[in-house]
């Protein structure tokens, strides 16, 4: 914040200085106000939902419309539905990086072309995810799976956990991958190369001395991936959530209960909205910890990493 | 990668060429796994399109839902004048394209009126002013935004933002155009901040020694040398913000009114593209031509995001081979 350190003496310091001292405050200034509309934000809710969490409203199942009762089923839900999530989403991720960063050859069609990919469907709305989870995994794969094992009847072809997931997976998935490649470039060259010129074949070299080093990095992307698949709404709208169940999710085709869903719900389709309220914050409140905690864990992962690297 | 093998025993060499089976086989495993990214792009395009194309195909959608009726005026407005008009639900359902898309439209520059100028400024003052310390404060701070999931960004804005705003301008319809342009702009600061910042901290450290040397003040140096010189990424910047605040759906679909009102009042309620699908494809008749229009809408909603997102990323990549290819 020091603006007037890089004037030489022949500059005419009337002329310049105010510019100088005027961008820095306007700069500033916006700093200040985007962390002030995340503090508001934060304090907001955690100050609305006093009183309503509690241990019990974090364990028990909700009552009277959500209106009472706690949220256990939903934190049950969308632990349960990120878990899939990861375990579809990370081997592909973590195997299309390899690819990319490994094995393809720089410049090749097909690596522009998933690494193009890859890109867009970052891009790809989340409503849109919703759409597709209905027309390809529950219309199309799912009817199939009926028509074929249950003749015709439905269990496969209908929202169920399995396709919010998978769903849900096909979101995170750039996700991991930028995150898998952006650890396998901080390796050093010159690891592979030693343990090339060891007589290790290329795969025990990935699998012994690039993977095992990369694996912070992965970390840090699988836990972005789950904190971002578990705030994520729209795409679970149709594929499997549902306001109440008296049951918890226990097979792939159950629907599930969710903590960011629970809030829509309960926040625009409740009849009284004010007698909601206590309740709805602390399930907002739930989930921001939930997301904030991941992310919060991935930047300290990260930070140690890259410190490890510099040495 | 193993070639020693001839000069060992016959037992040796079988085991090499078993390990060499084993890597072939895993290279094509990897190469296999990579090409999902590509194969649920193209399932994306063509699941969508299949549910949408019956808007020009079929004949017995076509009569409700089609071309002419989504574009041109479909109704009469209350003045008795030709209206654009989304009545899906009712006797004679309605589908115009036109209230939906400028009720995108508004949110989505209402947002980037208050995300751009922010983001862009908070990423100069992180790259030029910040003490390093608090830099790396400011950056992960701008991601825990990011990490905000839209519901309770939607939450916040229909419950609380709504409130504070219309007393403070006393809106007639509480929820609109600027209460949820609002909320979207702090969905997309982190994404324009992130971009802006990345490029503006890959500008080549040269240009502003230089440019300090020749005795341009600081602000000098920012405005004229380092702003222009990371000008494509910032502009790419902004287009992934805009393609974001397009598709963005639980803020739009909480705070925004949802009402398909044909009108550029800014404190009108709106009804955008997303929220539409969100709203009511869970009640739906499968297979009506409200549900194909749904998918139309979606398929629309993709073919846009995916334009703007490719011409971002264009930009980028053509930016960081000109920055490779300034330092030396």
């Amino acid at each position: 914040m020091t603006p007037a350190r890089s004037f030489t003496r022949n500059a005419s310091r009337f002329r310049y200085y105010p510019g100088d001292i005027s961008l820095a405050i306007a700069t500033g200034v916006a700093v200040l106000a985007i962390l002030t509309m995340l503090a508001v934000l934060l304090i907001e809710i955690a100050w609305g939902s006093r009183g309503a969490l509690s241990w019990e409203f974090l364990t028990t199942e909700p009552s009277k419309g959500g209106l009472a009762g706690g949220i256990w089923p939903a934190i049950y839900g969308t632990v349960l539905l990120v878990l899939v999530m990861t375990i579809a989403a990370l081997p592909v991720g973590v195997a299309t990086a390899i690819y990319l960063h490994e094995y393809a050859r720089p410049d090749t069609w097909l690596q522009r072309l998933i690494r193009s990919a890859v890109i867009n469907l970052a891009g790809v709305p989340s409503i849109v995810f919703g759409l597709f989870g209905v027309g390809f995994f529950i219309e199309t794969v799912g009817r199939s799976i009926d028509s074929v094992a249950y003749g015709g009847a439905l269990f496969y072809g209908k929202p169920a956990i399995i396709w919010a997931s998978l769903t849900l997976a096909l979101l995170t998935l750039p996700v991991v991958i930028v995150a898998t490649e952006e650890a396998l470039k901080a390796i050093p060259v010159e690891h592979r190369e030693g343990s090339l010129a060891l007589g290790a074949t290329k795969w025990q070299t990935i699998a012994r001395v690039v993977l095992p080093q990369a694996m912070p990095g992965i970390l840090t992307g699988a836990i972005l991936a789950i904190s971002r698949g578990a705030g994520e709404v729209a795409p679970i709208l149709f594929t499997g959530a549902a306001y109440y169940l008296p049951f918890l999710p226990a097979h792939p085709t159950d629907q599930f209960m969710h903590l960011g869903y629970h809030v829509f719900v309960l926040a625009t389709q409740s009849p009284d909205v004010n007698a909601a309220l206590p309740n709805l914050y602390a399930t907002a409140l739930v989930l921001l910890a939930l997301t904030f905690i991941l992310n919060i864990s991935a930047i300290v992962i990260r930070a140690r990493y890259r410190g490890r690297l510099r040495g | 990668m193993i070639q020693s093998a001839e000069t060992v025993t016959p037992s040796r060499r079988r085991s090499a060429r078993r390990s060499r089976i084993i890597e072939w086989l895993i290279e094509k495993t990897i190469l296999a796994t990579a090409t999902v990214a590509i194969i649920s792009i193209l399932l994306i395009f063509v699941f969508i399109g299949r549910q949408a194309l019956p808007v020009l195909s079929s004949e017995s959608v076509r009569q409700t839902a089609n071309l002419r009726e989504f574009f041109t005026p479909n109704g009469t407005t209350p003045q008795g004048e030709p209206g654009y008009i989304w009545q899906p639900v009712s006797e004679k359902p309605k589908y115009s394209f036109i209230p939906l898309m400028i009720g995108t439209l508004k949110a989505t520059i209402v947002a980037m009126l208050v995300a751009v100028p922010l983001a862009l400024l908070a990423a100069l003052y992180t790259t030029e002013y910040a003490p390093r310390r608090l830099r790396e404060y400011i950056k992960p701070l701008i991601e825990l935004l990011a990490a905000t999931p839209s519901v309770v960004l939607g939450f916040f804005a229909l419950v609380v933002m709504a409130s504070w705003m219309q007393q403070a301008f006393g809106f007639e319809m509480r929820l609109n155009a600027i209460v949820a342009g609002c909320a979207l702009g702090l969905a997309i600061i982190p994404v324009i901040y992130t971009v802006a910042e990345d490029t503006l901290t890959s500008v080549p450290r040269t240009l502003r020694e230089a440019s300090l040397a020749l005795g341009a003040t600081r602000a000098q140096t920012l405005l004229r040398v380092i702003l222009p010189a990371a000008l494509p990424g910032v502009f790419a910047g902004i287009v992934l913000g805009f393609g974001r605040a397009i598709g963005e759906t639980m803020i739009v679909l909480m705070a925004a009114g949802n009402a398909a009102i044909v009108s550029w009042s800014l404190s009108d309620s709106i009804r955008t593209m997303s929220a539409t699908i969100a709203a009511e494809l869970a009640e739906v008749v499968y297979g009506s031509p409200h549900y194909h229009t749904l998918f139309a809408i979606g398929a629309l909603l993709f073919i846009i995001t995916f334009v703007i997102n490719s011409i971002g990323a264009w930009i980028i990549g053509r930016l960081n081979a000109r920055m490779r290819g300034t330092v030396q």
